[in-house]
């Protein structure tokens, strides 16, 4: 689950990192009290949607006036900014972060993330800031420090690693050994799966300060994390995708035109590439899970059909724990109740796979029932056409 | 001989009385497997599926002696059940439960490691050593004893290989699933030990997935290690970076983890990579005969 920059920084403030004083607004007429609050004379607008890439695409503005701030809300409060990681729809902004300007003398880069290869947590701090890390690692490897921690340790060594790369004198470094001890402690107390400052900056007056904040909380802890849970943002999942995942249904949508409803997440990414295969296109990732009911096979239908690129409906079910006559009559049952009007091709395969057949062989012409996923994908792709 | 499951595996089942527990224990018993007892805090003394209920694992080491013991119980309290078995010195542990947090694996990791234990999961179908014995929730029928091992990061795409070998009549020596999470208790490098040793093992088939880099890691082990002939397959060829998909483990970040570069790294090795997943049987049985 991700967070937006303002949530981030609540975060950060709260473990005494260095964040800039900020207000966020949601609508015009709360622009003018904030930016009198904050002070000063010159203010940063900061439109927050879950993607990177804002400042180049206009969602960042630097403000010399509050008329100015009060444009830039009036500008993207209620739109859809578009940047480079987003789709072409962009991400709605329902709030903007106001804060007051940071004179920046050098940027950096700083994250923590889980490292699946060493299986810890891992610190990548870069002296190129502002930039995209990756490009930075393979460019100018030198220019990177990462560090894998030992469980929750920070050691000095680590410190001065990072404190050398970064060329931190010794007041900063200092600051640095802050940054670091509380943003480990902060990873492992709020289950994150990434915490990331991108840029990182030291100040004109010399002093370290985080002037982003993209924070990625692991969704298996969310049971432990209420509080990081309320601040879940729904606006800036795809409607469909949301919906999905009040019902347990794993959805991604795609751009094609074949749907389809897999259980198990490997399988329904094989499934996608089979399309893919027979030169089909698929509409979207749906897993169904290892216990798919009736209700929620039901409600997958709806959410694929909702699509209206959707011209086939391919079912690929491999029953282990998941008994494919159930599967079948949740078909049934969601074709009756959506009224589907479109073509549904099912293989149904495993657990209680005959008797599902049978059900569907007896009910809606509009289903075709084939014996292997190679039929099932060959016809769907042909019926897509 | 097999793998990781054979004819002396005594298994305990923690989580035993809930429904998960109960429906796939009882399939598990049917399909022969040496079920020796359960645990579910509270419900010690009592009986379960004709077997006996322990509040610990501790006590059912005691009285009814299992060497092995796999997982139902809720994810929250997935650490804990890890350890208690680990602690009373079981050796093999399968977590088949989802949704485990990722900081937990990583504690868990680092202490079974440290106890030379092989835990296979979390969020995994489990182990099964055709005609011998499952711990896990995969179908046993579809399954077929013969000379085939298969490790998979995926559940119904493992048994997807699994039907493909069984209908091709080779059948399978063993079958891993080791998970989809980031991190999982056993790795492709671990179980490709283990069926490398095995001398019911003629070829592998290993499946993976889209994130991480398990397959690249696995791929430079089969170059130096791997005398059996490898077939792999990778799922998510066609997913779109930055979205996961179902699997917690499963997503392309920062360029990383696409299928491409696990297919080229895996061909470097010499390991022949199935172009789709209807080819992956006749791929394997290609490289048999």
């Amino acid at each position: 689950m991700n967070l937006h920059e303002y949530q981030g920084k609540e975060i950060f403030a709260k473990y005494d990192l260095p964040v800039s004083k900020g207000k966020v607004v949601t609508s015009l007429d709360e622009v003018e009290q904030a930016c009198t609050d904050i002070g000063g004379t010159r203010w940063v607008a900061k439109a927050q949607v879950h993607a990177g890439g804002r400042g180049k695409s206009g969602g960042v503005a630097l403000c010399d006036t509050i008329a100015e701030v009060e444009d830039f809300a009036k500008k993207w409060l209620g739109k859809r900014l578009v940047t480079y990681q987003t789709d072409k729809e962009g991400q709605l902004v329902s709030c903007i972060l106001v804060e007051e300007c940071t004179n920046i003398a050098d940027e950096l880069y700083y994250s923590a993330v889980v490292d699946r290869s060493s299986r810890e947590v891992a610190i990548i701090a870069s002296s190129e800031g502002g930039v995209n890390i990756e490009k930075v690692a393979e460019e100018t490897p030198e220019k990177i420090a990462s560090i894998s921690l030992n469980g929750k340790d920070v050691s000095q060594s680590d410190i001065k690693k990072i404190c050398s790369t970064l060329k931190l004198n010794d007041t900063q470094s200092s600051q640095m050994e802050n940054i670091v001890r509380k943003t480990v402690s902060m990873f492992f107390e709020c289950d994150l799966s990434l915490l990331e400052i991108n840029p990182l900056v030291i100040k004109e007056d010399g002093n370290l300060h985080c002037l982003d904040a993209k924070i990625n909380i692991d969704s298996n802890a969310l049971f432990r994390q209420k509080e990081l849970q309320e601040m879940h943002d729904p606006t800036q999942e795809d409607p469909r995708e949301s919906e999905a995942s009040k019902y347990d249904l794993s959805y991604v949508s795609l751009d094609g035109n074949i749907g389809c409803m897999v259980n198990g997440a490997g399988l329904a990414m094989g499934t996608m590439d089979t399309i893919k295969f027979f030169k089909g296109n698929p509409a979207n990732f749906l897993d169904v899970g290892g216990t798919a009911t009736q209700e929620r096979v039901a409600k997958a239908f709806k959410i694929i059909l909702d699509d209206p690129e959707v011209k086939v409906v391919l079912v690929n079910i491999f029953g282990g724990i998941v008994r494919c006559d159930l599967i079948a009559e949740g078909i049934v049952a969601a074709i009756d109740e959506v009224g589907v009007e479109i073509p549904v091709v099912v293989r149904l395969e495993g657990n209680s796979a005959e008797k599902g057949l049978s059900i569907l062989s007896n009910s809606s012409s509009r289903i075709q029932s084939k014996n292997s996923l190679e039929d099932a994908a060959r016809t769907a792709v042909e019926l897509a056409k | 001989m097999s793998i990781l499951i054979d004819k002396d595996t005594r298994v305990l089942v923690q989580g035993f009385t809930g429904s998960q527990g109960t429906l796939h224990s009882s399939q598990s018993i049917e399909y022969g497997t040496n079920v020796v007892g359960g645990v579910t805090p509270g419900k010690g003394g009592t009986s379960h599926l004709d077997l006996p209920v322990f509040n610990s694992v501790k006590e059912a080491v005691e009285q009814v002696q299992p060497n092995a013991s796999l997982i139902f119980v809720p994810a929250p309290f997935c650490k804990g059940a890890i350890l208690e078995a680990a602690d009373a010195g079981i050796k093999f542990i399968v977590c088949i439960t989802e949704g485990v947090p990722t900081l937990d694996m990583l504690e868990v990791k680092k202490i079974v490691d440290g106890l030379d234990i092989t835990l296979i999961g979390p969020n995994c179908p489990g182990v099964i050593t055709p005609g011998v014995g499952k711990m896990g929730i995969m179908p046993g029928e579809i399954h077929l004893p013969g000379r085939v091992g298969i490790i998979s990061r995926s559940g119904t795409l493992t048994y997807e290989a699994v039907k493909q070998t069984t209908d091709l009549g080779l059948g399978q020596s063993s079958c891993v699933g080791i998970g989809g999470d980031p991190i999982p208790g056993s790795s492709f490098i671990d179980i490709l030990e283990h069926f490398q040793a095995d001398d019911q093992t003629d070829a592998i088939v290993m499946v993976g997935e889209i994130g991480g880099s398990a397959e690249e890691e696995a791929a430079e082990f089969i170059s130096q290690n791997v005398t059996k002939p490898v077939v792999s397959y990778i799922a998510g060829q066609t997913a779109p970076p930055g979205k996961r998909m179902g699997h917690a483990g499963a997503i392309i970040s920062g360029g990383k983890g696409t299928a491409e570069d696990k297919i080229k790294k895996l061909n470097e090795s010499g390991v022949v990579v199935a172009k789709n997943l209807l080819e992956i049987g006749s791929t394997i049985k290609s490289m048999m005969s």
